[in-house]
């Protein structure tokens, strides 16, 4: 129990996936204008990434393995997590559509995520099983969320202020980004 | 040839992948603490991007429309498998370094963005030197990064001490926050040129197949993919 926790703190704060090990770069900085889409979108990542951490964990431990084609884990993985957010979204679509509406539009943004991939390598790399793997994907989830909607907070208010011409719109959030970077730093004395 | 040498030119400068389109950013931020790993990443993406834009386009009239993205991304998740096992056994300190980064290439924007801009539309040749300037025009954009970081963070440059022993080597640089923070003074570099060129009435407007951010290139991409 405790080794779960201690990799659910570390990926969650410590090696936050967007601000240290910059996985996700994209979603960050395109959908985090408002904190309402920026947490639709946290949502739908956690979703995702702990869905195709538990089934990319259990097809390499139980299909690659065996076979010996663990080469193949890259090929299979992008179009199992593809299918997978294909899957998802039709799912949501007929049973529960409360959730198709909030979840719905960010789906499709997330079968290039590398975010995802990300996690999927990484379990494998780090050779962690299913249980682990599945921990390590949610808590990756979490602090991305935690990174997109403090980002999405921030930029609400940044938008009032009078920034130099030439630092408005990308680079004012590169800043940001910058700082928060700074901040979660001082996660690292947790270890 | 004239055709070859307008799409190096068009990816090295004209649509730099770095600098002027924003693509590709994730290994652009992470692997660049050192110059030597962003010319390694930046060739490793080049390979592949020429390979993957051969093929593409060879099979371009094969492919069906519905199923085209799907199939491009096979085509480039087994490039990048191949250059990787490569990678290990010939380049083993490169591998290392790059790590996970070296299969995240399969979901770089760049790749899947020029298979459907340009290789799935345009005949063999010209789709190998477009994916080839694309390519060098990233290895420079990495590599320019990369001094700089290394540069300020280390006191090196590829390796060799440059600055006097003097200097306090300014280690952020070459850790997360320094990555913004060298992408920020880019783009905001870059938003100067474009305005004081404005100013004088020069047309700075790229005409490209994705607006930058890489969430509405993948809106279209999507758009595609439900078709």
């Amino acid at each position: 129990m405790k080794e779960l926790f201690m990799i659910g703190v570390g990926a969650a704060l410590i090696n936050n996936v967007v601000l240290s090990q910059f996985l996700g770069i994209c979603a960050f900085l395109g959908v985090s204008r408002k904190t309402g889409t920026a947490a639709g979108m946290g949502a739908a990542v956690i979703f995702v990434i702990t869905l195709s951490s538990l089934i990319t964990g259990i097809l390499y431990r139980c299909v690659l393995v065996p076979l010996h084609v663990e080469y193949l884990q890259t090929i299979v993985f992008i179009l199992i997590i593809a299918a997978l957010v294909q899957f998802v979204e039709m799912a949501l679509k007929k049973y529960s559509h409360a959730l198709y509406e909030a979840l719905g539009v960010y789906l499709p943004l997330i079968t290039t995520n590398c975010a995802v991939l990300g996690v999927a390598l990484i379990n494998v790399q780090k050779n962690y099983n299913i249980l682990e793997g599945v921990v390590y994907g949610l808590a990756t989830a979490i602090g991305f969320f935690i990174a997109i909607v403090l980002m999405a907070g921030i930029r609400e208010k940044i938008e009032d202020n009078d920034i130099p011409e030439s630092f408005k719109g990308t680079p004012i959030v590169l800043l940001t980004a910058c700082l928060m970077a700074i901040a979660f730093f001082g996660f690292s004395g947790l270890k | 040839m004239n055709k070859a040498a307008e799409r190096l030119y068009n990816g090295l400068i004209k649509e730099n992948p770095t600098f002027v389109l924003m693509l590709g950013m994730c290994p652009t931020l992470a692997v660049t603490t050192l110059a030597m790993n962003g010319i390694g990443m930046g060739l490793t993406t080049t390979v592949i991007l020429a390979l993957s834009n051969v093929m593409i386009s060879a099979l371009r009239k094969v492919i069906p429309d519905g199923v085209r993205m799907p199939a491009y991304i096979v085509i480039v998740a087994s490039f990048v498998t191949i250059v990787q096992f490569l990678l290990q056994a010939y380049v083993p300190g490169l591998y290392e370094s790059l790590g996970i980064y070296i299969p995240l290439i399969v979901v770089n924007c760049i790749i899947l963005g020029r298979a459907e801009a340009y290789a799935s539309k345009n005949p063999v040749i010209p789709s190998f030197f477009d994916g080839l300037g694309m390519g060098l025009g990233f290895t420079v954009g990495l590599t320019a990064i990369g001094i700089v970081r290394e540069l300020i963070g280390s006191g090196k440059i590829f390796g060799f001490q440059v600055m006097p022993s003097a200097y306090e080597p300014v280690t952020i640089f070459i850790l997360a926050p320094g990555a913004f923070l060298v992408l920020t003074l880019l783009v905001a570099l870059q938003n100067r040129v474009k305005r004081s060129l404005e100013k004088k009435g020069i047309e700075t407007k790229i005409g490209s197949g994705c607006s930058g951010e890489c969430a509405s290139c993948q809106e279209s991409c999507k758009g595609g993919k439900t078709e």
